[in-house]
């Protein structure tokens, strides 16, 4: 039988040292919010060879002065600005084709977003994970009882947050899809937690006289083995699309830490939560019991 | 006797196990590489469903209405009068769809250059009356609206048009000159419609009949509106995939996709071996009812959508791991095959279960609230969990439990479960 329940304190230290670096860039550095939720404009132009970067850059500056550029691998150019259109962008666009020979194919993306339409972004995701929180949580209850919907939230919670620090951490751009892949990954969380609570529930009626802890160590051991299958049949596919697809990248990549993070949290974080919160409020009804 | 009766049995399960084979066979190689029959070609999936711009590459416009309030038949109406505009542009496959109270989007395929499309777009109507001859009679400036009505008279469904008082003026003149002549009404030099003068109108009010259908007569009273009345649009968030991008996304996904689901498949097998088998077989058939709901309920494929796909077929495979490991321990327990299966099965229904619907729960939400490719990465959540119950829980069982009573699993070991040779005896 594996001890899982007795490492109590390492898994938690591990997740907090994780978290509280995540949360200090957070604090200090912030995120790195992409356009989708500031507004502006995020261009890509393929560029050949013998282009000198600052020629670029002195024809990007004379129509979006406070434009911010990058060059990329295999001489992709990006620029970053808060306010060049698409007009503005004809014009770079014409005159790079003029000056370089290239062809309508060089502009590889643009996106333009005004700040407006970032706002509601914004809102709507904070309101639709707090639905989403809301509804699970209730379901939960309904079909398990509350301490397993607490402890399954908590693990959750730890996913997000597990996700939120790999992100200010490595500073990786926050788009709409992060907000699929974050709603995603409490979905996925979830349902992983739920497996595990589904077996210490059965377990525990089995074991009448059993600790709580010694349920949890049962069950743990009984569902470890699907728990890691299962992540690994799930990352193994997105892992194989990171790689292929790297427009994809600002997707796949809170898919892979969230999903590793979760099937992580529910058994080393649920679990524990849960045998806490049993013999805590368990004592203290017997204690009213006897009395 | 007995033995007659298993052997039946062993027959029709063998019947019923091959025919299921086949149609799955048949479906998924009509799905992925597509058939000639007679006349009847059946395209490959990948060749009919709708591509979003970041597969196939484009330009996507959201228009935004300035004004603060902004009713349902002015957006209808701006929405028409875009449709319009961008039909002009000749490329075939445009979409345009309103969000929310005052936008409208345009997804462009196969075009780049954002400023003209833009530039277009942004335009205000130009409503022009015009004579047989080609001459100016009146403008947008001169209507002051219209409205599909019932033609009290003869039925059908016409378009009334009220003009203001120089309109009316203007019109008067106009009909009175070319009875019996057509006067054509033309949007940004598009001819929207073309009646003919019956009789000279001179109180401002004219109908235009020979609508085909009241959506008929809305779509063009629309755009007659929209000249009339222009509403300023402004574009408010631009997104151009280009055509490489676009053009290398798709084909390096599907790559992805054969890559890991080859990857699943191989260790289903490895770990589950003929049962295993068995979950290929219906994840086979997941995979491919999955795409052809996605085309049936018109589903635009988007990088998102397949990662969400791809995911999906990892909640199908877990419903397998589930399952399979109850049955696993049951074989350890000392269970006979066929109560092992039963009793593994039943077990896990209730995490299955439950941890789909939470699932569910969350994409549901993520469609209601979310918009753009939120919603549709919702969609195809959704799609992909309601069909891998079917798969996971209905076909893997049957073919299981066929596969049981054929004979074509009999020991622990056909599970991927090591006994010691004295176990396997008793079991």
């Amino acid at each position: 039988m594996l001890k899982i329940m007795e490492k109590t304190k390492i898994w938690f230290s591990i997740s907090f040292i994780i978290i509280a670096i995540g949360l200090g860039f957070l604090a200090f550095r912030g995120l790195n919010f992409g356009i989708d939720f500031k507004g502006g404009s995020d261009i890509k132009i393929q560029l050949n060879e013998n282009i000198n970067k600052e020629d670029v850059d002195t024809i990007v500056k004379g129509y979006a002065p406070d434009a911010s550029t990058n060059a990329l691998d295999n001489n992709q150019y990006e620029i970053k600005s808060a306010d060049l259109d698409s007009d503005k962008l004809g014009s770079i666009m014409t005159d790079l084709k003029s000056k370089y020979q290239l062809d309508d194919k060089a502009l590889i993306s643009q996106d333009e977003i005004g700040a407006a339409v970032g706002k509601e972004l914004t809102q709507n995701s904070i309101i639709a994970l707090l639905v989403a929180f809301g509804v699970m949580l209730v379901y939960i209850a309904i079909r398990f009882e509350f301490k397993f919907g607490v402890a399954a939230i908590a693990a959750t919670i730890h996913d997000i947050l597990v996700t939120l620090s790999v992100y200010s951490i490595f500073y990786i751009p926050v788009n709409t899809p992060f907000v699929a892949a974050m709603l995603t990954i409490v979905g996925y969380s979830m349902c992983d937690t739920i497996v595990i609570f589904d077996r210490i529930r059965e377990n525990a009626k089995i074991m009448r006289r059993a600790k709580s802890i010694e349920v949890a160590d049962v069950s743990l051991t009984e569902t470890i083995k699907r728990s890691i299958y299962t992540s690994l049949a799930t990352v193994v596919t997105i892992f194989a699309m990171n790689i292929l697809v790297p427009s994809v990248r600002t997707f796949t990549i809170p898919l892979i830490v969230g999903i590793i993070s979760g099937a992580y949290s529910s058994i080393c974080i649920a679990s524990p939560i849960w045998v806490y919160l049993k013999d805590k409020i368990g004592n203290k009804k017997g204690k009213l019991q006897r009395t | 006797m007995q033995r007659r009766i298993k052997m039946k049995k062993k027959g029709k399960s063998s019947a019923l196990f091959i025919l299921i084979i086949a149609v799955i066979g048949l479906l998924a190689f009509a799905g992925f590489k597509g058939f000639v029959l007679g006349a009847y070609e059946f395209k490959s999936l990948d060749k009919v469903i709708t591509r979003g711009l970041d597969l196939q590459g484009g330009v996507s416009v959201l228009m935004e209405i300035q004004k603060d309030t902004v009713t349902p038949e002015e957006l209808q109406s701006a929405k028409e009068h875009i449709s319009l505009r961008v039909n002009t542009l000749g490329v075939a496959e445009t979409v345009v769809t309103t969000e929310g109270q005052k936008r409208i989007r345009v997804d462009i395929p196969g075009m780049t250059n954002s400023k003209e499309i833009v530039d277009s777009l942004s335009q205000s109507g130009n409503l022009v009356f015009k004579g047989p001859d080609g001459t100016e009679l009146l403008t947008g400036q001169d209507v002051k609206k219209a409205t599909a009505q019932l033609n009290q008279q003869q039925g059908g469904y016409e378009i009334g048009l009220e003009l203001n008082d120089e309109g009316t003026k203007k019109f008067a003149d106009a009909t009175g000159k070319y009875v019996g002549q057509k006067i054509s009404i033309y949007l940004d030099d598009q001819m929207i419609s073309s009646p003919t003068v019956q009789v000279q109108i001179s109180d401002g009010r004219a109908s235009i009949t020979g609508s085909k259908s009241l959506e008929e007569a809305k779509t063009t009273a629309g755009l007659i509106n929209s000249g009339a009345l222009p509403l300023p649009v402004k574009a408010v968030s631009v997104s151009n995939v280009g055509a490489d991008l676009g053009a290398t996304a798709f084909p390096n996904s599907i790559k992805a996709g054969v890559i890991g689901v080859g990857l699943v498949f191989l260790f289903m097998l490895f770990n589950y071996r003929r049962q295993g088998l068995m979950a290929d077989i219906a994840l086979t058939l997941y995979i491919v009812l999955t795409l052809l709901v996605f085309i049936e309920v018109g589903v635009t494929l988007t990088l998102p959508g397949i990662a969400a796909f791809l995911l999906t077929i990892g909640v199908a495979v877990d419903a397998n791991i589930l399952n399979f490991e109850r049955t696993k321990e049951e074989l350890k327990k000392g269970y006979s095959v066929k109560a092992a299966v039963k009793k593994g099965g039943e077990n896990a229904l209730s995490s299955i279960v439950d941890s789909n619907v939470t699932t569910l729960l969350a994409s549901l939400i993520l469609y209601m609230i979310g918009s753009g490719t939120v919603k549709g990465f919702a969609i195809t959540l959704m799609i992909g969990i309601v069909i891998s119950l079917f798969t996971g829980l209905v076909v893997t069982k049957i073919l299981v439990n066929l596969a049981v009573d054929m004979g074509l699993i009999t020991k622990p070991s056909h599970f991927g479960v090591k006994l010691h040779k004295e176990d396997e005896k008793h079991a």
